[in-house]
C-alpha cells in the first residue's frame, strides 16, 4: 500500500478484511509479525514518536471518557501533545462542536462523537490524517461537510487515508484506493485507474434506424467483437476503442446516433474484485471474500511501501 | 512533562476522583467529631463525680453481698438449696475494689492514643488511592482514552509512568495535607477534650514516623490497585481483585488455617502486615501451645511481625504488579 502526500486516498475491504488492523499496526497499537511500514519517510513503529505529532487518527468508533466535556477532552489532548489551548477552539470550530463543546460527551449523538474525534485527530494540524470512517453515524449534512473538509485538507497539502463502506463518497473524494480483501491487496491506484481496470469495455450503441440493428450485429460479430442485442440498442463487450465501431459501421451504411462506454462505479468493482455481492437465497459468511494466494500481489507493479 | 501536568489535570477532573476524596475527608471529618463529642477534659468535677459514682457502686454490692449472705443462711435453715452453702465466705468487696479512675469519662490522650488514631487515616487514604488509582487508568481503558493518548504519545511505557506519577503526585498532594490537619485536629481536641501531657521530642518523631508509614501504605496501595486495572484494563478488575482478596483470600483463607489448626494463622493475612506497618510490630500468640515458666505459669508461643516484614512484602507485591503491567502495556496490543 502506496500513498502519496497531498492526496485522499480510500482503503477499501470488506467487514474482518483488515482495515482497522492495518490502521491500528501502521499506528504502534498491534505489534507486527513481519514487513516494513513507513510514515512521511520514517520507518515504523520503530521511529513511531518521532512522526506520531504529523500524525492524526481516528480508528474505528470513536471512543472517549463520558464524563468529559468536548472541550475539556480536546484541552487535555492539547495538554498533552504540547499544543497551544487556541487550537481547541480552531478545531471545534471547523466540526460544528463549537455551541455544544460545554456538554458532556455521553450526552452525544454517534455522530457528534464523529465529529469529535475528527477533531482529536485535526488538532495536531497534522501532515497525515488517517480516518477510519470518519463518516459513520453522520447525517446527510455532515457526510457533505466531512466530503468538504477532506477536499479543503487535502487542497491544503494535507494526505489523509480513508477507510470507509460508503463507497460513493470513496468514489467523489479520494484521488487513489487500496482494496484489500482477507488481508490482502487486491486493487491499488488512482480511483480512475482501477475504475478502468475493472471495467467491463461494454459500449451501448444506438442507431438512426432500430431495423438496421441485425445488420449491425451481424458486421460487429463478424468484426470479432461480442454483441448482445437489445430492442433498440446493441450492447457490445470487448471493445478497445469505441471509435473502430463508429468507423466499421460506418462503412457498412449504418449510421450511430449513440455510443456511450457503460461506466463502472467503485461499488461494482468492489463487489466484484472481493467477490461480495449478494447472491439470491445465500448467507454469505464476514470472511467469504476473495482470498489472494501467496504473498504476490495482484494489484498493478509499481506499487512499493510507505507514504 | 506536559504529558505529566495533562494526567494531573485529568486527575483532578475526574468526578469520582473527587468524589472519592470528598467521601474519605468526610469519614476522616465525622471520625474527628465523633472523638471531640465521645470525650471529655478530666478536671476536680469529674473526678469527685467518679469518687461518687465508685462509692455508690461500692455501696450497692455491699448491700447485695449483705443479702446474700442472709439468703443463704435462710437456705440453710431451711435445707433448701442455694448456690453454696459456707455462708461465711460470702463477704463484702472490699473499698479498694471500686476504682474512681474506672468511673472516670472517656478523654482523650493524645500521647497514648493518638498513635492508634492514624491507622484509620492510613486505611482510609489507602482506600482512595486503591480505588481512585484503579479507576484512573481502568477507565482511560474501558472507554478509549488510553487508545488515544497512544496515538499522541506512542511510547507506552512512558504514558504508563507518567499516568502512574500523576497519580501518586495526586495522592501526595492530598494525605500530606490531609495527615498535617489529622495531627492538627487530634492535637486541638486532644486539648479540648483530654489532655496532650508527656509529649516530648521522641514522641512527636514516633507520630512523625507512623504518619509517613500511613503515607507510605496509601501510595503502595494506589500502585497496586493502578497495576491492577492496568492489567485488566478494567476498573473492575482491581476492585473484583479487591474483593475477592479480603473475602476468599483473606475471611476464607483465615477460617481454613484455624480449621486446620496452623500456627499463627494471622501471619497469613495481609491486614497482620498493614497493622504491623503502621505499628511497627505485632506479636502473634498460639494459644494451643504451652511455654512453662519458672513460675510454673504455661505462656503461649509468640510470633514478632515487624514492619521490615511488612516492607518486604509491600515491594514484592507493588514490583510483582506494576512489573507485570508494564510488561503487557508494552507486549500486548491495544485493540
Amino acid at each position: 500500500m502506496r500513498v502519496e502526500a497531498g492526496q485522499v486516498h480510500g482503503f477499501l475491504g470488506p467487514n474482518g478484511s483488515g482495515k482497522t488492523t492495518t490502521l491500528r499496526t501502521l499506528l504502534g497499537l498491534i505489534r507486527p509479525d513481519g514487513g516494513r511500514m513507513a510514515i512521511l519517510g520514517h520507518e515504523v513503529p520503530g521511529t513511531l514518536d518521532q512522526v506520531a505529532p504529523q500524525v492524526g487518527a481516528i480508528v474505528e468508533s470513536p471512543q472517549f471518557f463520558p464524563h468529559f466535556t468536548a472541550r475539556d477532552t480536546l484541552s487535555l489532548l492539547a495538554g498533552a501533545g504540547d499544543l497551544p489551548q487556541q487550537r481547541v477552539d480552531e478545531v471545534l470550530e471547523l466540526v460544528g462542536l463549537r455551541d455544544r463543546s460545554g456538554e458532556r460527551v455521553k450526552t452525544y449523538s454517534l455522530g457528534m462523537k464523529q465529529r469529535l474525534a475528527v477533531a482529536s485527530a485535526l488538532l495536531k494540524n497534522p501532515r497525515l490524517l488517517i480516518l477510519d470512517e470518519p463518516a459513520n453515524g453522520l447525517d446527510p449534512g455532515g457526510i457533505r461537510e466531512m466530503r468538504t473538509l477532506m477536499r479543503n485538507l487535502a487542497a491544503s497539502g494535507m494526505t489523509v487515508v480513508l477507510s470507509s463502506h460508503i463507497l460513493g463518497e470513496i468514489q467523489l473524494i479520494c484521488d487513489s484506493v487500496t482494496i484489500i480483501s482477507l488481508g490482502r491487496r487486491v486493487a491499488f491506484g488512482p480511483v480512475d485507474e482501477v475504475l478502468a481496470q475493472h471495467s467491463s469495455g461494454a459500449v451501448r450503441v444506438r442507431l438512426e434506424a432500430v431495423t438496421d440493428l441485425p445488420a449491425a450485429a451481424t458486421a460487429l460479430t463478424r468484426a470479432g467483437v461480442r454483441v448482445t442485442t437489445n430492442e433498440d440498442h446493441l450492447m457490445l463487450a470487448g471493445v478497445d476503442k469505441p471509435a473502430t465501431v463508429t468507423r466499421l459501421l460506418a462503412e457498412q451504411g449504418l449510421y450511430v446516433s449513440e455510443l456511450a462506454p457503460i461506466a463502472v462505479d467503485l461499488e461494482s468493482v468492489f463487489l466484484e474484485l472481493t467477490a461480495t455481492a449478494p447472491v439470491p437465497g445465500q448467507h454469505r459468511q464476514v470472511d467469504q471474500s476473495v482470498r489472494v494466494d501467496g504473498t504476490a500481489p495482484s494489484a498493478p507493479a509499481g506499487g512499493g511501501w510507505g507514504a | 512533562m506536559s504529558l505529566f501536568r495533562t494526567e494531573l489535570r485529568r486527575l483532578a477532573k475526574r468526578r469520582f476522583a473527587r468524589w472519592m476524596t470528598a467521601g474519605g475527608l468526610l469519614v476522616l471529618v465525622l471520625v474527628a467529631a465523633g472523638m471531640f463529642l465521645s470525650n471529655e477534659k478530666i478536671g476536680p468535677e469529674q473526678r469527685a463525680a467518679a469518687e461518687r459514682a465508685a462509692a455508690a457502686d461500692h455501696q450497692e454490692a455491699v448491700r447485695a453481698s449483705e443479702q446474700d449472705r442472709v439468703a443463704c443462711e435462710r437456705a440453710k435453715a431451711e435445707g433448701t438449696e442455694f448456690w453454696t452453702t459456707d455462708c461465711a465466705s460470702i463477704n463484702p468487696p472490699p473499698r479498694e475494689a471500686f476504682e474512681a479512675r474506672w468511673y472516670l469519662p472517656s478523654t482523650f490522650d493524645f500521647r497514648e492514643t493518638f498513635g492508634e488514631m492514624l491507622i484509620p487515616l492510613a486505611a482510609i487514604l489507602g482506600m482512595v488511592g486503591f480505588v481512585v488509582g484503579a479507576s484512573f487508568v481502568g477507565a482511560e481503558w474501558n472507554t478509549g482514552g488510553m487508545m488515544n493518548l497512544l496515538l499522541w504519545r506512542p511510547k507506552r511505557l512512558t504514558v504508563l509512568l507518567t499516568k502512574l506519577g500523576a497519580l501518586l503526585t495526586g495522592l501526595l498532594a492530598l494525605a500530606l495535607p490531609a495527615t498535617a490537619a489529622w495531627f492538627g485536629s487530634m492535637w486541638l481536641i486532644a486539648n479540648l477534650r483530654g489532655t496532650t501531657a508527656g509529649m516530648t521530642s521522641g514522641t512527636w518523631q514516633s507520630f512523625l514516623l507512623t504518619g509517613l508509614r500511613g503515607i507510605v501504605l496509601a501510595l503502595v496501595a494506589a500502585t497496586v490497585g493502578f497495576a491492577l486495572a492496568s492489567l485488566g484494563r478494567h476498573t473492575a478488575m482491581a476492585l473484583g481483585g479487591a474483593i475477592a482478596v479480603m473475602v476468599v483470600g483473606q475471611v476464607g483463607l483465615g477460617i481454613l488455617l484455624d480449621v486446620a489448626g496452623v500456627r499463627f494463622a494471622e501471619a497469613w493475612l495481609l491486614p497482620t502486615y498493614a497493622l504491623a506497618w503502621m505499628t511497627k510490630t505485632i506479636t502473634l500468640q498460639d494459644w494451643r501451645s504451652c511455654n512453662a515458666t519458672y513460675t510454673g505459669q504455661c505462656e503461649p508461643a509468640t510470633l514478632d511481625i515487624t514492619w521490615q516484614h511488612s516492607s518486604v512484602l509491600f515491594t514484592v507485591g507493588v514490583v510483582l504488579f506494576l512489573g507485570a503491567a508494564l510488561w503487557t502495556m508494552r507486549r500486548r496490543d491495544i485493540t
